[in-house]
């Protein structure tokens, strides 16, 4: 596996978009301590920036990379390895590559700032390990929708559309939801509604290092009160993590029945 | 060498191969031919475990193949269509494949064979398919293994190569080793296949040398003979 996942990070590290994404970031970041000028305020919007971000790009990257190189992992499927190697190898590949690209790309700038000699390094490096998983989420994702479509064209609206209901449109969907059934106890139901989105868990999970969990409103007060900061640090973290394991054990189970 | 047994494939509501039995014994170079769509790389995606059949077994020297992945250390394949990471160099992607597989490889007189010397730190996105094509034999060749199959294996190249790879095939004969090939090309086939297998509607219709083929369909060449039974079936 790591042998593949080796060459796949080669190969993805020298591409153009990932200079391009990496460029993103690094003027993003530039940009945004310049004309803000307080690294508190600089994270949350790159925060908001990030959730919506990070997943469309893992999104594409893993659908694309997944068809582009469909001859090539039939010559690999014909070597002496297990299938699952390939397809994990390849997974963490771009994986990793992505996640390397924005690491580099807003900590560069950051660090050119001050960030260490400032309180804020803690959020900051929060921020990037909720970038990291949700690169992780949403290649999973997407390396299941490409694994379950051989139409190229297909895989690629449903990914997109994937994205876009769990950035955009299940937000909307939960927010009518609060106002419709606003006149019962909503508690329970907006905490498990947040832990079905990954994008929500993660923009929460900040917010509420930010402690500025007020302007969450409902949400927000929800959380604080029912983990108490350090446990629903904890419990979001573990509830990302299964959003990454249950993506990955599909994968592996498709690939047992799947033909090339 | 090889044994399948009542091997049946269905992608959706197509049936693939119905049933299929085939025999292959160690040695000689067979030709795999049918018409389109009548189920050859099916077949040899079964055989390389690529393709997971519906019902039937493979054996591969005695051993049922089915699920398993070690065997593959026994055998090179020729993908159809040559298309690798466009971001990694030609020795990178030869390096790979070596890491890849534990048996010790023979990389440098195809390379010279084959005129790729200048090509080495090339890009693999910046070559063309001819070259890249080049690339793919390189690969396939590089390893001493039991049974080779080649799909497709004269796609985009010139001449000269061409006859470097018959030369190839039939050193590689000459060693003892079984080697399949499914292509369209009949001269190709008339030259260097010792035994035909023929395809049609899922199942073998045919299996023999090129001579009792033409003596089957009454026809003076191979073109013919396959185009008759084709044909024939079909009317």
């Amino acid at each position: 596996m790591f042998k593949i996942l080796k060459y796949s990070f080669f190969d993805l590290m020298r591409s153009r978009w990932s200079y391009v994404y990496f460029a993103f970031y690094l003027v993003l970041g530039f940009v945004l301590l310049f004309l803000n000028n307080d690294v508190d305020k600089a994270i949350i919007t790159l925060l908001n920036i990030i959730i919506v971000l990070t997943p469309l790009i893992g999104t594409i990257f893993g659908v694309m990379y997944y068809y582009n190189s469909k001859e090539f992992t039939e010559l690999l499927l014909a070597q002496p390895i297990k299938r699952s190697k390939i397809f994990m190898g390849q997974y963490l590949g771009i994986s990793i590559s992505l996640t390397l690209s924005m690491i580099l790309g807003l900590g560069i700038p950051f660090v050119a700032y001050g960030l260490f000699r400032s309180a804020a390094i803690f959020n900051f490096s929060l921020l990037l390990l909720v970038g990291a998983f949700l690169n992780f989420i949403f290649v999973a994702l997407a390396f299941n929708i490409a694994l379950s479509n051989e139409n190229k064209i297909k895989g690629f609206g449903f990914a997109i559309l994937m994205w876009l209901f769990l950035a955009v449109i299940y937000d909307g969907v939960f927010l009518i939801s609060l106002v419709f059934l606003n006149e019962y106890p909503l508690d329970k139901f907006s905490l498990i509604a947040t832990m079905f989105n990954p994008i929500d868990l993660s923009r929460i999970l900040i917010l509420l290092k930010l402690d500025i969990s007020a302007l969450l409103g409902y949400t927000g007060a929800v959380f604080k009160n029912f983990f108490g900061t350090n446990m629903g640090l904890l419990t979001s973290l573990g509830i990302l993590m299964l959003w990454v394991i249950i993506p990955v054990w599909r994968i592996n189970r498709k690939l047992r029945k799947k033909d090339f | 060498m090889i044994e399948i047994k009542n091997l049946h494939k269905k992608f959706g509501k197509l049936t693939v191969l119905d049933g299929l039995d085939l025999e292959i014994k160690t040695g000689g170079i067979f030709a795999i031919l049918g018409p389109n769509g009548s189920g050859k790389t099916t077949l040899i995606k079964s055989i390389l475990g690529m393709v997971i059949p519906n019902k039937g077994d493979i054996l591969f020297q005695g051993k049922s193949v089915l699920q398993e992945w070690e065997y593959r250390d026994h055998l090179n394949y020729l993908p159809q269509i040559a298309n690798f990471p466009a971001n990694l160099s030609v020795t990178e992607l030869i390096q790979m494949v070596k890491d890849l597989r534990p048996k010790e490889p023979n990389e440098e007189d195809l390379i010279r064979s084959f005129d790729l010397e200048p090509f080495l730190d090339k890009k693999l996105g910046n070559l063309s398919g001819g070259t890249k094509q080049k690339v793919n034999l390189v690969l396939t060749f590089m390893f001493d293994s039991e049974l080779i199959i080649l799909d497709e294996p004269t796609t985009g190249l010139d001449p000269i190569s061409l006859i470097r790879l018959k030369k190839i095939i039939n050193d590689e004969k000459a060693k003892g080793k079984t080697i399949l090939i499914t292509t369209h090309i009949m001269s190709f086939v008339e030259e260097i296949a010792d035994k035909i297998v023929f395809l049609l509607d899922g199942n073998i219709y045919f299996k023999g040398s090129v001579k009792e083929l033409k003596e089957k369909t009454n026809q003076q060449d191979l073109e013919h003979a396959i185009a008759k039974i084709i044909s024939g079936n079909h009317v």
